[in-house]
């Protein structure tokens, strides 16, 4: 019982998402992966201003929007700009979708090919098939 | 055994991250990835000074169980993808600092230069990594060279007690000397000392 309530814990954020490409053979632009959801956990984690304000300028803003869309979190305003960062709603819904959704269990989909990479326990398994190297 | 997984030590796992913080802010609030993250020992280290998020990359499954298990243990936070480093493809700069413990290449060689190769590409500042005290020639000329990078120091030099694990080892217990080198890579955000 004690395993499976820390099991639980285990999942994957969406800035781990924002970052992940598939690498398959022949691919051209394997970015952003498709998500499919099969469980989502939300966690609280401390708002820290300054981390998002020079995280801001590093996602890829529609990636991330589609990504929380797909688990079920839809209050990020499609399209972003720096000036949004002095607003204070913004960065709590920025913060909450970076890294407070968690994707517990379901799967990356390569955009190219559509090949599934696994997410289990929040562990994604990008390893690639003999023939994909 | 094709994969040659030395634990780190908790006495080097101190010293690199506390050096990365304390010498160089490289650790709090930072997107910190480990390459090769065995057991997570420098991941969560890197958790427990501040990282504000953390992500263990490793090719073995059982690694990464009880790599999931010591983070639940510590409560911390830490993301882990299972891949071969090697033809992984990441989103360019988006890390800022790489710390790893590679695999030394007594196997396979040069396996430690492929991670430190991949390092260099995916951190915007800063890359830590241990090599053999034996390569040290090598490693720098390659990282400047080769890999991309605008500095390649050293930062200490450590002993790695490695006991006989494999068949290999022909002597009980090998004492390995290590240096710790901090690469910055071209186009780094962040001033040299």
């Amino acid at each position: 019982r004690e395993n499976e309530q820390r099991a639980r814990k285990r999942k994957m954020r969406l800035l781990t998402h924002n970052m992940l490409s598939s690498n398959i053979k022949g691919v051209a632009n394997g970015f952003p992966l498709r998500i499919e959801v099969e469980k989502v956990v939300e966690k609280q984690v401390d708002f820290n201003a300054d981390f998002l304000k020079n995280m801001f300028a590093k996602i890829e803003w529609k990636a991330l929007v589609d990504a929380s869309r797909s688990m079920g979190y839809s209050e990020l305003p499609g399209d972003a700009n720096p000036a949004m960062l002095d607003s204070d709603d913004f960065l709590q819904k920025f913060h909450h979708a970076l890294l407070e959704l968690h994707l517990e269990e379901g799967a990356l989909v390569c955009p190219e090919t559509g090949r599934k990479f696994p997410v289990n326990k929040g562990i994604p398994n990008m390893l690639l098939h003999e023939d994909e190297v | 055994i094709d994969l040659e997984q030395y634990p780190t030590g908790p006495h080097i796992a101190s010293r690199m991250l506390y050096t990365a913080e304390n010498s160089f802010g490289d650790v709090s609030d930072k997107v910190v990835a480990d390459f090769g993250c065995g057991c997570g020992t420098l991941g969560l280290a890197a958790g427990l000074l501040g990282a504000q998020h953390v992500i263990g990359l490793d090719i073995d499954d059982q690694s990464l169980e009880i790599a999931s298990i010591n983070a639940d243990d510590l409560e911390l936070d830490m993301n882990f993808v299972q891949c071969d480093i090697k033809n992984f493809r990441w989103r360019d700069q988006i890390v800022d600092n790489v710390i790893m413990n590679p695999p030394f290449g007594t196997r396979k060689k040069g396996a430690d230069m492929d991670f430190l190769s991949v390092a260099l590409k995916v951190a915007s500042q800063a890359v830590y990594s241990l090599h053999k005290t034996t390569t040290r020639d090598h490693v720098k000329r390659t990282a400047l060279r080769d890999y991309n990078a605008s500095s390649a120091e050293i930062l200490c030099e450590l002993r790695f007690d490695v006991p006989c694990l494999y068949k290999f080892h022909k002597r009980k217990e090998v004492d390995i000397a290590v240096d710790l080198w901090r690469f910055v890579p071209q186009n780094s955000q962040v001033k040299r000392l």
